[in-house]
């Protein structure tokens, strides 16, 4: 039986680690150890980086281009936490009007809005809107052709 | 005191989370060969639509778009119940799946006021992180913690958690207040033969002398009395139940990270879950798959991954049960752990007597069926003469595709790279 492809539920554990380069740094020439050779041979997860709370985190598609002075472009992947709480400066996936829209958090005065990273969109008031927000954006993953 | 987390409405809300626009309208998600209604929003209970009610019947209101009714996405409802069991087990380390959308959470060594706040953080932390609103009930026992998480849920004084202490004035009123097949394991035939003793609440039956019980009915209901008296004597998988969902898993021997290892417990577990649940007429629609490394050993690499499997169609048959738990067993599986623990849990249970035949049902289908249905009958029946294990199914190989009929499935939000949800800027 093969029912469309399974994929792995939850990338929970390091499914591709990375061998961590040799530590060869010492501290000083005095001979003492470096607190980094407590690393050597430890391997790096990119997933122990980027997802802190794997239950809260969630990847998202972008679209538009609204975002891009903060480095966020079509097509880039979020990596999106929902256990934090959103404060101003965050850059935010929220609903709006049933939409999903990503935006960063701002108090412009002492008003809250929802702002672009491009200067042909203004800030929207949030005030007036039926808005909540989803999660908040961790890092964008922006893969290069290659 | 242990605590019983139940998601509302759990595969609507699975859906809600990634489609804001279902908010606050009647769903529906529907089984994918059968074509019947397997979950409903609040708003589609309020309409009248029944469990188990055919998609054609509904067809007309699809189509004027009064309500959505959405195919299953079982992958999706995997991956959601196990970020669920996650949230709790940052506060507990006794977190015991009960089904793909209950869970048991042992609370243990709080005083009251902390088990209060505890309850409302898990309330909160899980509603906020999966998306997913969920009941709390806290209790001394299952069969309590049950009947507070019904409260919590249907009670709007309480907001979604309720604890309750096993004596006590609001313990009793809640008793008083709840009739009698709305406990934990009391099922209509015995909620008729109890009101023939004058029983009809569960204050009622918390008053009867055990031991009368016991004598009258069975030891599972006496149990039953113990348990509403504050007493705790069920256990998770206790054999006397009725059930709706069938969980067989069991410890290792000994650590294993073999794959041929692990594909034979997993096996065993698959075919002794077939077996019960052909002994209690019904047939599964799902399948979940789960294993577990020793968390107790910070040492090693921990990795307690689960997956759900839908069954092509509803069945009690060891065969495409088995190939499910094989091919869910691969998805999961990782080379360089040591699995302590595996088991399968056969859910989303249907009546096996009042099973809906697929549309696309023929004669010869028909036939097969009535076939299938001999060999299992034989197979058991070997199996209980000559002793467990005597005639065994091995683990099927990959071949024949099953052809599915979801043509309303959302996208896989959560578990396929090229399904993510979108976000506008």
């Amino acid at each position: 039986m093969r029912v469309p492809e399974i994929y792995h539920p939850h990338p929970a554990p390091p499914y591709r680690a990375l061998p961590h380069p040799l530590a060869t740094i010492r501290a000083g020439i005095s001979g003492f150890p470096s607190p980094a050779e407590d690393y050597v041979g430890r391997t790096l997860d990119l997933n122990e980086r980027l997802v802190k709370r794997p239950s809260a985190t969630f990847f998202m598609t972008v679209t538009g281009d609204s975002m891009v002075d903060f480095g966020i472009q079509d097509g880039d992947t979020l990596v999106v936490d929902r256990s934090i709480d959103a404060r101003p400066g965050h850059i935010v996936v929220a609903l709006v009007d049933g939409e999903v829209i990503v935006k960063r958090y701002e108090m412009i005065g002492k008003r809250p809005y929802l702002c672009s990273g491009n200067s042909r969109y203004t800030p929207i008031p949030v005030a007036d809107l039926d808005c909540q927000v989803w999660g908040v954006v961790r890092s964008v993953i922006h893969e290069y052709p290659v | 005191m242990i605590g019983l987390v139940d998601c509302n409405n759990f595969y609507v809300s699975c859906e809600r989370v990634f489609q804001p626009r279902l908010e606050g309208v009647p769903v529906g998600v529907m089984s994918n060969n059968d074509g019947c209604v397997i979950a409903r929003s609040n708003e589609l209970k309020a309409l009248g639509v029944e469990m188990g009610t055919p998609a054609f019947e509904l067809q007309q209101w699809v189509n004027q778009g009064r309500i959505h009714l959405l195919s299953s996405n079982y992958e999706l409802y995997g991956d959601m119940s196990a970020r669920v069991r996650e949230v709790l087990e940052e506060f507990s380390a006794g977190v015991e799946p009960y089904s793909i959308d209950e869970m048991f959470v042992l609370f243990d060594g709080f005083d009251a006021a902390t088990t209060r706040q505890l309850a409302r953080t898990l309330y909160r932390n899980v509603r906020q992180f999966t998306g997913i609103p969920v009941c709390v009930g806290v209790a001394p026992t299952r069969t309590l913690a049950k009947l507070a998480n019904r409260a919590a849920k249907k009670l709007p004084e309480y907001g979604g958690t309720c604890v309750i202490p096993a004596d006590g004035a609001e313990t009793r009123r809640l008793l008083e207040r709840t009739a009698l097949g709305d406990v934990w394991g009391v099922g209509r035939r015995l909620v008729e033969r109890l009101a023939l003793q004058g029983i009809e609440t569960a204050w009622d039956l918390r008053q009867a002398d055990p031991k009368a019980i016991r004598r009258r009915f069975s030891v599972t209901l006496e149990r039953t009395v113990r348990e509403l008296q504050g007493m705790p004597c069920i256990e998770l998988n206790d054999a006397d139940r009725p059930r709706d969902r069938i969980m067989t898993s069991r410890s290792f021997g000994r650590h294993t990270g073999d794959l041929g290892e692990l594909q034979e417990a997993i096996r065993q577990h698959a075919q002794r879950g077939a077996e019960k649940l052909r002994r209690q007429d019904s047939l599964a629609r799902a399948i979940l798959v789960f294993l577990k490394t020793n968390c107790h050993r910070s040492d090693l690499p921990q990795y307690s991954p689960s997956v759900v499997v839908e069954l092509p169609e509803p069945t009690d048959d060891s065969r495409p049960i088995l190939a499910a738990a094989h091919q869910g067993l691969e998805a999961i599986y990782r080379r360089g752990y040591q699995f302590m623990k595996g088991g399968v849990m056969l859910f989303d249970l249907v009546d096996a007597n009042r099973q809906q035949l697929s549309l696309l049902d023929t004669p010869e289908r028909a036939a097969q069926r009535d076939r299938d249905h001999q060999l299992m009958a034989a197979l058991d029946e070997l199996n209980q003469k000559m002793g467990h294990g005597t005639v065994r199914l091995g683990m099927p190989s990959q071949n024949a595709a099953w052809h599915l009929r979801c043509a309303h499935r959302t996208p896989r939000w959560t578990t396929n790279w090229l399904e993510l949800p979108k976000g506008a800027t």
